[in-house]
């Protein structure tokens, strides 16, 4: 008989054995859980599998997550929990909902992304990521009761989302790392909080 | 122009043995993933959309604005040593060697090859840059004006919210994966090496072999690297690395050395000895062992204990020995066995004895 993956039905297609402390391990992987592997590390990495399954356990009061589809690719998020990956750029939208806690459990309870923006998506986002970057050192003043410093981010992040997204400040051309206005996109974390 | 024979004659820049603290730390790794916007991502994309990405980054990247001799290596035209040999050159991933000819994907390397290209592996785009030594910084700046040239033609997949949209969600964000291959022999020798799994562990990092997945103690060669790719900026990644894990690891290693050499100096040169005199006379030789003996002799030439061979030759033989290499330099397709002669003959003629 065809011996299984390890971790799923399909038929293993990859088979190691190794010596981890004098114990021989042997694993018998599918196409798709190898590949996993291949990005994983034993003991150390938590794969997104482990994270998927701990999510659903957790919310299987909820099995909407189960249904969502996504509108460009068809791809189903049972779909994603079977295969870890996604199927298109806009997967990342139609799943939101149901991605968020389980990036910020694989990312250190990040929610958002802070970091290079490609040239071509133009400025916009460079001010957002100001906004979430204040945002995140509001939330340590807080919880470092420091709310002298908490009065002053709240004032700098109501000026920046003061403007209008519309509008192009000619302020704003130069470099300013403390300005930063939203695009459309709602940028306000509570928001997106699972529950 | 360079070719997958030429290539096979030595090891790539990455194992020169050189740059900033080289005896500890063999290699540099930086690698972005990028994907295209408007396709679907290529697992789920069908026969023409993969070859329809393919021909479009085919074309920026062999333009010559990208490097102007650049190696375009078909993987669907590859026979399976030759794409086994980029594997075990750090060039291509497994993943990315596998699958059958109905799969259209690639691999542009540049002639030194301190950078290669991925075309339709897990993402679009996998841009890695490898350096010898601790040359993080340098092997940053790199894959970034790399990434932007490539940005100026190619639309990329992004979200203000997400950054950078990866087929895996372990990838998304920045897409950076920031590594370091460390030797390690005297934190091992002395038995504390899980200390620093601990600590990497403690710290998101992950820690992997030589060539990834079941071969972590291989050559006490160690593969450090960020698993967060969301929420943090490629410099503050980047920054960790420099200022924090990788001198406290060096830091560690270098007092387990003094430690031998204070405390068990006997025991260490008979180690780096024996390596010695089983390299140099042994005929017939298994992967495994040659990399624990060269790692032992690698330890004694950085230690000053033995001199009969330097640092770059023994990086070399970490490479040349592996299975399609020597198959490459012998130039035929040997069974297991045949390969462990042929191995240590050319060790013996790599070390100067016969
Ligand atoms: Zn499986
Ligand atoms: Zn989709």
């Amino acid at each position: 008989m065809k011996r299984k993956c390890d971790l799923c039905d399909r038929p293993a297609t990859h088979h190691s054995v190794e010596i981890l402390k004098g114990q021989k391990i042997e694993k018998h992987l599918c196409d798709a859980h190898a590949a996993q592997e291949g990005l994983a590390v034993k003991a150390v990495h938590k794969p997104i599998n482990e994270l998927l399954s701990n999510f659903v356990k957790l919310h299987s009061g909820a099995p909407a997550a189960q249904d969502l589809e996504c509108d460009n690719c068809g791809l189903k998020f049972s779909e994603f929990r079977e295969s870890s990956l996604m199927g298109c750029p806009q997967c990342y939208t139609a799943f939101e909902v149901a991605l968020t806690p389980l990036l910020e459990r694989a990312h250190e309870s990040a929610t958002h992304h802070i970091g290079k923006v490609p040239s071509r998506a133009g400025a916009s986002e460079m001010r957002q990521q100001t906004i979430t970057r204040l945002r995140k050192r509001l939330d340590e003043a807080v919880a470092g009761e420091d709310y002298e410093l908490a009065a002053r981010l709240r004032d700098e992040i109501r000026k920046i989302e003061g403007h209008d997204p519309g509008e192009v400040d000619p302020d704003e051309a130069r470099p300013a790392p403390s300005r930063a206005k939203p695009s459309g996109r709602d940028t306000d974390d509570t928001a997106e909080k699972h529950p | 122009m360079m070719n997958l024979e030429r290539m096979t004659q030595h090891a790539g820049e990455w194992l020169r043995g050189a740059g900033p603290h080289s005896e500890i730390v063999i290699s540099s790794r930086v690698r972005l993933a990028r994907n295209l916007a408007g396709y679907p991502f290529v697992g789920r994309s069908n026969r023409r959309q993969r070859a329809e990405a393919l021909a479009r980054c085919r074309e920026e990247l062999v333009s010559g604005r990208i490097g102007s001799d650049l190696l375009w290596v078909d993987l669907c035209e590859s026979n399976e040593l030759d794409k086994q040999l980029l594997v075990e050159r750090q060039l291509i991933s497994r993943q990315h060697a596998k699958g059958g000819r109905e799969n259209p994907r690639a691999v542009a390397i540049d002639a030194d090859e301190t950078f290669a290209i991925m075309v339709n592996e897990e993402d679009h785009l996998r841009i890695q840059v490898l350096r010898s030594g601790m040359q993080l910084g340098p092997a940053f700046d790199q894959i970034n004006s790399l990434d932007d040239s490539l940005e100026e033609k190619l639309d990329m997949a992004f979200s203000p919210r997400w950054g950078y949209l990866t087929a895996c969600p372990t990838n998304l964000g920045t897409g950076i994966r920031i590594s370091v291959m460390l030797h390690l022999p005297a934190l091992r020798l002395t038995g504390e090496i899980e200390k620093v799994r601990r600590a990497a562990r403690d710290m998101h990092l992950a820690v992997r072999g030589l060539f990834g997945e079941g071969s972590e103690a291989q050559g006490d060669l160690f593969q450090i690297s960020n698993q967060t790719t969301l929420g943090r900026s490629e410099q503050e990644i980047l920054a960790d690395f420099q200022h924090a894990v990788v001198p406290q690891i060096i830091a560690y290693e270098q007092q387990a050395r003094q430690a031998l050499l204070r405390q068990r100096p006997a025991q260490l040169d008979d180690k780096v000895w024996r390596a010695w005199a089983i390299l140099t006379n042994a005929r017939v030789l298994a992967t495994d062992e040659v990399l624990t003996l060269l790692s032992h002799l690698r330890l004694g030439v950085n230690l000053g204990r033995i001199d009969t061979v330097d640092i770059r030759t023994i990086n070399e033989m970490f490479l040349l020995t592996q299975p399609a290499h020597l198959q490459k330099l012998t130039g035929c397709q040997m069974d297991p066995a045949t390969r462990r002669e042929a191995r240590a003959s050319l060790i013996r003629q790599r070390l100067g004895v016969r």
